[in-house]
C-alpha cells in the first residue's frame, strides 16, 4: 500500500490552481523557493484515507516551452522530481487553450489526470463538457471539480490516491505534426533511443521535439551530455527547418503548435463540448469591462479605486495600529518599572521594545493594504490596470505589469519594497524587470511612511494629506523618469510581448483572500523579527559604546555640584521636593540648570560613542542638504531598515533630553529644536524618499535580478540621486527663505 | 465580401479569422502559447484608453497585445 506520495498541480494561470491548492493543504502548506532561482515553491500536505500527500503547487504556465522562468521551473520539476501523479488543472470554460498544457504533460508522458475545473462557471455560460468522453478519448481520468466550493474534491483525491495502481499503463500519445516534421521525427527518435539520449528522464519523441522547436535548454542539455549525438539532431532539425521555411514560409515552432492546437479541436469536436445556441452573447465580464476600461470612466475609476485602497488601508488600520502601540506602550512601562536603571534597561526599552515595537506596530497597516491588493488582484481589476497603462509605462521602457511592482512597493504609500520587487517576476524580459526591480525601492513604502509621518507631523501638520499625496506623486515621478534613464543607457533593449489574458472577473473567496494577505504580511513581520531585532540592538549599542571617560564624568559632576553648592537652599527644596508641591523661584532655576547639564551630557556622550563619530564625520558633507550628525546617525541606521530612522531620531533625542517636561511625541521635540526648520524637514523626507533601499531590499535585488553588482549599483546610484535632490531643495529654498 | 487585413486595422466589434501569424521568436512562441494560432476566430473587444493596447476575444478568454505586435497578424474579414 502507497502510504506517501508526491502530487503536482499544474495548470494555466487563472485555472484556479491556487484555490484547490488552498482547499487540499489549508494551513498545512509553506512556501520555499526552488533551487537557485527566485520562483516560489508552494508546497504543502493532506491526508486522504490514510495516504499522505506531498502536494506541490507549481508555478502557472500556459506551455512547457521554457518561455519563462515559471515553465521551466515547472518543466524541470515535473521531469527531475517525478511526482508520482500530476493533476493537470483545467478552467473547464476554457477548455481548448487550457488544454494545450495538458497535452503537453501527456507527450512528456508524466502521469497525470485532469482536474476539470470551474464546471460550474462554464455551465452558466453554455458550455457543457462529457467529462467521460473526453477521459476515454485522452485515456486520462478526467474528474470535474468546482475548487471554490470543493465540489467534486473526494472523487479527485479518490481518483488521485487510486490512480498509481492502475494508471500506468496508458497508451502514450503521439501527436502526427504533418508529412515533414512526422518524418524528420522518424529520423530522430531511432538515434536518440540507440545512444539512450539524454535517457530516462526525457522521452525520445519528445527529445526530438524539442530539437524541431530549437527549446534552448534542451539542446544545451544535449551538448553537454552527448555533443556527437547532438550534432546529427541539430542538424536534421536544421534541414527540416530551412525545408519548412522555404517551401511553406514558417517555422517547425509554429507548426507544432497549429498541429497541437488542431489534435485538441478535433478531439472536442468528438462529442466532447456542447455549447448552447446563444453562442455569441456577451459574457459578463465584457460587460463590466466595457464600463471598466472606458476610454474615459476607466481611468477615472482607476483614480477612485486606487485611492479608495489608500483610503481603506490607512483609516481602518488606523484603530489597530493604536493598539499595536499602546501594547508596546506598556511593556515600555513594565520593563521601566521592573528592571533596574542601567545597560539593561536601556537595552531593553530603546533597543528592543522601541525597535521591534516601532516595526510591528506597523502591522496591521501592512495587513489591510496587502488584503486591498488581494482584492484587486483576485477579482481580476489589476490585469485591467496593467492594460489600461501599458502603454505610458512603455514611454517609460517598462511593462503595463510593472504597475504590480510600482503599487506593491508603495504606489500607494504603504507597502514594501520586498514583495513588490517578487511582484517583478511576472515581467518576462530582463530589461523591464531589472528597470522596474531597480526603480520600485523609490516608492514610499510603509517603512518611509513613519518617517514621513513624524517630520509632517512635526513641520507641515496642517496639511498632512496633501503633502503626502506630492510625495506619492514625486515618488512615482522620479522611479518612472529614472527607469526611462536606466532604460535608454544601461539597461537598453527591445520590450517584452504584452500578450497578456485578461482573466475573466471573479469574486473572490474570502479564504484565499486571507491566506494571500497573510503570506504577505507573515514575510514583513519574519523580516521586523528577525532583521530589525538585530539592527536596532546594534544601533543602540553603536549609540551607547563606547561610554565617556571617566574624566569628562567627572567633570559634569561637578558642574552640578557648583551649581547646587551656588544656591543651597533651592537644592535642599528639590531633593525633598514632594509629588504636588510648588518650587519657588529659586529652586526651578537650579532646576532648569541642572537639566541643561544633563542634557549637554548626554550629547556628549552620544556623539562620542561610535554611531555619533560617524554621524558627525559625514556631516561635512551632509551639511549641504542640511543633516546634523544626528540625523546622519539616523540615515546610517535606516540603510539597515527605514523604520529605523524613527527609533534612531527617537532615541538620539529621547537620550540626549531628559527634561521631564519634554516628553511629548518625538515631533513635538522636533519642531521645538533649534537645528531644525520646514526646508531640513523637506530635505530629509527626499533623501530618505530616494537613497539606498534598505539591506533586506539590496538582498532581494541581488537575488531577483541575479547578480551582487546590481544590489551594489541600486545603493550607490540611489543615495548619489537622493544626495543631489536634497541637497538641490535644501539649497535652493534657503535662496527664498 | 472577404478581405484581409492586419489586425491592427480591425474596429471594435468587428470580427475576423486569423490568417497567418508571422511573429519569431519569443513574440511567436507567447502568441501560439496563448492559442493566437492561424483559423482562430477573433474579436476586438475594445482598446485601452490610449487606444493601445487592444483586448481581443478569443474563443472563451481575452487576452491582450500591443498594436505593433497586431502588426504581425494578418485576419480575414468580413468587408463593408
Amino acid at each position: 500500500m502507497n502510504k506517501n506520495m508526491t502530487v503536482a498541480l499544474a495548470g494555466n494561470p487563472n485555472s484556479g490552481k491556487t484555490t484547490l491548492f488552498n482547499r487540499l493543504t489549508g494551513a498545512r502548506q509553506h512556501v520555499g523557493n526552488y533551487p537557485g532561482v527566485t520562483v516560489e515553491k508552494k508546497e504543502g500536505s493532506c491526508n486522504y484515507q490514510g495516504t499522505l500527500l506531498n502536494v506541490v503547487d507549481l508555478p502557472g504556465a500556459y506551455s512547457l516551452t521554457a518561455y519563462s522562468l515559471e515553465e521551466v521551473v515547472a518543466r524541470d520539476f515535473l521531469v527531475q522530481d517525478r511526482p508520482e501523479i500530476t493533476i493537470a488543472i483545467v478552467d473547464a470554460s476554457n477548455l481548448e487553450r487550457n488544454l494545450y498544457l495538458t497535452l503537453q504533460f501527456l507527450e512528456l508522458r508524466i502521469p497525470c489526470i485532469i482536474a476539470l475545473n470551474m464546471v460550474d462557471v462554464a455551465e452558466s455560460r453554455g458550455i457543457h463538457i462529457n467529462a467521460k468522453r473526453l477521459s476515454e478519448l485522452l485515456d486520462v481520468p478526467v474528474v470535474p471539480i468546482v475548487a471554490r466550493s470543493g465540489k467534486g474534491q473526494n472523487e479527485l483525491m479518490n481518483s488521485t490516491v487510486n490512480f498509481s495502481a492502475k494508471g500506468q499503463q496508458r497508451r502514450p500519445l503521439e501527436i502526427s505534426y504533418g508529412e515533414d516534421l512526422d518524418s524528420a521525427l522518424a529520423e530522430m527518435e531511432p538515434l536518440i533511443c540507440k545512444a539512450k539520449f539524454l535517457a530516462p528522464t526525457y522521452p525520445a519523441r519528445w527529445v526530438a521535439l524539442k530539437y524541431l522547436e530549437a527549446d534552448k535548454q534542451i539542446m544545451e542539455k544535449g551538448r553537454a551530455v552527448d555533443p556527437a549525438v547532438a550534432d546529427k539532431l541539430e542538424k536534421i532539425a536544421n534541414r527540416v527547418t530551412n525545408h519548412i521555411h522555404t517551401t511553406m514560409d514558417t517555422y517547425p515552432e509554429a507548426l507544432i503548435a497549429d498541429h497541437r492546437y488542431g489534435y485538441i479541436h478535433a478531439i472536442i469536436k468528438q462529442d466532447v463540448i456542447k455549447r448552447d445556441e446563444s453562442n455569441d452573447r456577451m459574457y459578463l465580464s465584457d460587460k463590466i469591462d466595457k464600463i471598466l476600461t472606458n476610454q474615459l470612466l476607466g481611468p477615472i475609476i482607476m483614480m477612485l479605486v486606487l485611492m479608495g485602497l489608500y483610503q481603506f488601508t490607512f483609516t481602518y488600520s488606523e484603530v489597530p495600529v493604536e493598539w499595536c502601540e499602546a501594547i508596546f506602550g506598556c511593556l515600555e512601562n513594565m520593563a521601566d518599572q521592573i528592571l533596574p536603571d542601567g545597560l539593561v534597561k536601556s537595552l531593553v526599552i530603546s533597543g528592543i521594545i522601541d525597535g521591534v515595537g516601532g516595526v510591528l506596530g506597523f502591522v496591521p497597516l501592512i495587513m489591510f493594504m496587502f488584503f486591498g491588493i488581494a482584492i484587486l488582484e483576485d477579482t481580476g481589476y489589476l490585469a485591467r490596470v496593467a492594460f489600461m497603462l501599458d502603454r505610458i509605462f512603455r514611454i517609460f521602457g517598462l511593462h503595463g505589469s510593472s504597475v504590480m511592482a510600482y503599487i506593491v512597493s508603495g504606489g500607494i504609500a504603504g507597502g514594501c519594497a520586498v514583495p513588490g520587487i517578487m511582484a517583478a517576476r511576472t515581467l518576462r524580459s530582463p530589461q523591464e524587470r531589472l528597470a522596474t526591480i531597480l526603480t520600485a525601492p523609490f516608492m514610499n513604502c510603509g517603512a518611509k511612511l513613519p518617517v514621513m509621518a513624524l517630520l509632517i507631523a512635526a513641520f507641515f501638520a496642517k496639511n498632512e494629506a496633501l503633502i503626502m499625496f506630492i510625495l506619492t506623486l514625486l515618488a512615482w515621478a522620479v522611479a518612472l523618469l529614472t527607469a526611462r534613464l536606466l532604460r535608454s543607457t544601461i539597461i537598453a533593449g527591445e520590450s517584452t510581448p504584452f500578450v497578456m489574458e485578461l482573466p475573466p472577473y471573479r469574486l473572490p473567496t474570502l479564504r484565499g483572500l486571507l491566506i494571500h494577505t497573510w503570506e504577505r504580511t507573515w514575510q514583513y513581520i519574519k523580516k521586523a523579527g528577525t532583521v530589525i531585532l538585530g539592527i536596532s540592538i546594534l544601533v543602540w549599542a553603536m549609540m551607547t559604546f563606547p561610554g565617556l571617560p571617566s574624566e569628562t564624568v567627572t567633570q559634569y559632576e561637578m558642574q552640578r555640584n557648583s551649581a547646587r553648592d551656588e544656591q543651597p537652599e533651592a537644592s535642599r527644596e528639590l531633593n525633598t521636593a514632594a509629588e504636588n508641591y510648588e518650587p519657588s523661584e529659586t529652586a526651578l532655576e537650579l532646576a532648569k540648570t541642572l537639566t541643561k547639564i544633563d542634557r549637554k551630557e548626554a550629547e556628549t556622550a552620544l556623539q562620542y560613542s561610535i554611531a555619533g563619530k560617524v554621524g558627525t564625520a559625514l556631516e561635512k558633507v551632509s551639511r549641504l542638504a542640511g543633516f546634523d550628525w544626528r540625523t546622519n546617525i539616523a540615515l546610517v541606521g535606516g540603510f539597515a531598515a527605514k523604520e529605523v530612522i524613527v527609533s534612531t531620531l527617537g532615541t538620539a533625542y529621547s537620550m540626549g533630553d531628559v527634561d521631564p517636561e519634554e516628553t511629548g511625541g518625538l515631533a513635538e521635540v522636533l519642531a521645538k529644536s533649534p537645528q531644525w526648520s520646514p526646508l531640513i524637514a523637506l530635505s530629509l523626507i527626499v533623501f530618505v524618499m530616494f537613497y539606498a533601499p534598505c539591506f533586506v531590499v539590496v538582498v532581494c535585488i541581488a537575488r531577483e535580478a541575479g547578480s551582487w553588482k546590481w544590489a551594489a549599483f541600486s545603493m550607490g546610484f540611489n543615495t548619489l540621486l537622493a544626495f543631489g535632490m536634497s541637497v538641490a531643495v535644501y539649497q535652493i529654498g534657503r535662496l527664498f527663505i | 465580401m472577404k478581405k484581409q487585413q492586419c489586425l491592427r486595422q480591425m474596429k471594435e466589434k468587428q470580427k475576423g479569422i486569423i490568417k497567418t501569424v508571422n511573429a519569431k521568436g519569443e513574440l511567436g512562441r507567447r502568441l501560439r502559447d496563448m492559442g493566437l494560432v492561424s483559423g482562430r476566430e477573433v474579436m476586438v473587444v475594445g482598446r485601452a484608453p490610449l487606444k493601445d493596447p487592444v483586448a481581443l476575444r478569443l474563443k472563451d478568454f481575452t487576452l491582450t497585445l500591443r498594436n505593433n505586435e497586431a502588426d504581425y497578424i494578418t485576419v480575414e474579414t468580413e468587408g463593408e
